[in-house]
């Protein structure tokens, strides 16, 4: 039995969660239940709770994605497929003083993008990577990415992906957590409330991590896309659940600072 | 002894009724309106709104960020 009247709870005094300041009042383009809005809101309180937003630059890229700058309101910078990390680098560079972070998919990174990831992660870019991994190519219709994991049905791997054929899913994040210019990587996901604020501390350590200098950080969230997966965002979840984590399993690999430079100098000594 | 009460407000037009928001709910607080908003997606409403905490888990899943949530002690 309510003992207070919904009206006297409903008042802008007593709101405990609402929309981001930083998401625009654009409706996204997402299927229902796609992890690339949850994503998309975490960067943007990240950015309004340290008060960056004119400081911050974002770098989105080839997939569905592609419209981040649609619905976070910071300035950015579209990308050709794959180069998110290049092109952040580049914006850095010139301007030293700006939070530039970049946003990418797994065809987008994994594939076409993975000498630019790994470069930029082994530079030690002074960047925020943020990876969204739904083991697919969500844009293009479902067709299997790197990451996609055996046996799992696609359009291009209508049987299921065979290693033979197909090779093996690539753990990407585990091979960027070996390259010395990385401070921090870590795999999260956003299908729980409290995976969701997990993330969102991720994030806000990946950015801090870019104003103290410490190196690229490197955020992987475990994603799903329910519409080429082809099960409801609820389905989805579990899936990824059940057999996402076990391959792709959620916590941090490296919380450090890149090395040291002058560690490296050794070799050639004498 | 104070209590918790908390409300829900969901933009019914921009809601894609994808459900997240109903299985994160620990009260059993939502669910499906059984009617269709002007894209046609099933929004979600507040089924069982004496049930609701103030907990917010609805509106941390939620992609498209249309939930609202209010909490008052009483
Ligand atoms: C140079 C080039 N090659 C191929 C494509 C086609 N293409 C568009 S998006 C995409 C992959 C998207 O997959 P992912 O990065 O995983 O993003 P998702 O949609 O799953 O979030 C591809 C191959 C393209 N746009 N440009
Ligand atoms: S196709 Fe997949 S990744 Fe793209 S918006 Fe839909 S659910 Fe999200
Ligand atoms: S999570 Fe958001 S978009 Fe999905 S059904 Fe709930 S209110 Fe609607
Ligand atoms: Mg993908």
């Amino acid at each position: 039995m309510a003992d207070i009247d919904i009206k006297d709870i409903i008042k802008e005094e007593n709101i405990v969660y609402k929309k981001s300041s930083i998401l625009l009042d654009k409706v996204m383009h997402y299927c229902p239940g796609c992890s690339h809005g949850v994503t998309h809101k975490l960067i943007a309180e990240v950015i309004e709770e340290m008060g960056i937003q004119d400081q911050t630059i974002g770098v989105s890229p080839v997939g569905c994605s592609v419209f981040a700058y649609n619905y976070l309101n910071v300035d950015f910078q579209e990308a050709a497929h794959g180069r998110a990390p290049a092109v952040a680098t580049a914006i850095k560079r010139l301007l030293p003083d700006k939070y530039v972070f970049t946003y990418q998919g797994d065809g987008d990174l994994a594939s076409i993008g993975a000498a630019e990831i790994l470069h930029a992660c082994n530079r030690g870019e002074h960047i925020v990577c943020i990876f969204v991994n739904n083991a697919i190519y969500g844009m293009t219709g479902g067709q299997m990415a790197p990451t996609t994991l055996v046996g799992m049905k696609t359009a291009t791997t209508p049987y299921g992906r065979d290693v033979d054929r197909n090779g093996y899913p690539m753990k990407i994040t585990e091979l960027i957590a070996q390259l010395p210019g990385t401070c921090y990587v870590t795999r999260q996901s956003v299908e729980t409330a409290a995976a969701v604020r997990k993330t969102k501390k991720a994030i806000r350590k990946a950015f801090e991590n870019q104003r103290d200098k410490k190196g690229t950080s490197f955020i992987e969230v475990v994603s799903t896309c329910n519409s080429g997966w082809k099960v409801d965002p609820v389905k989805a979840n579990k899936w990824m659940e059940d057999h996402m984590f076990k391959f792709y399993p959620l916590g941090d690999l490296k919380d450090s600072t890149r090395d040291n430079p002058a560690d490296y100098e050794q070799y050639i000594k004498d | 002894m104070a209590k918790i009460k908390g409300a829900v407000v969901i933009d019914k037009e921009l809601c894609k009724g994808c459900g997240l928001c109903i299985v994160a709910c620990p009260a059993n607080v939502l669910g499906h309106s059984g009617e269709v908003n002007g894209k046609g997606y099933d929004y979600v409403k507040m089924v069982n709104p004496d049930a609701c905490v103030g907990c917010a888990s609805c509106g941390t899943v939620c992609p498209d960020s249309v939930i609202t949530v209010y909490k008052v002690k009483i």
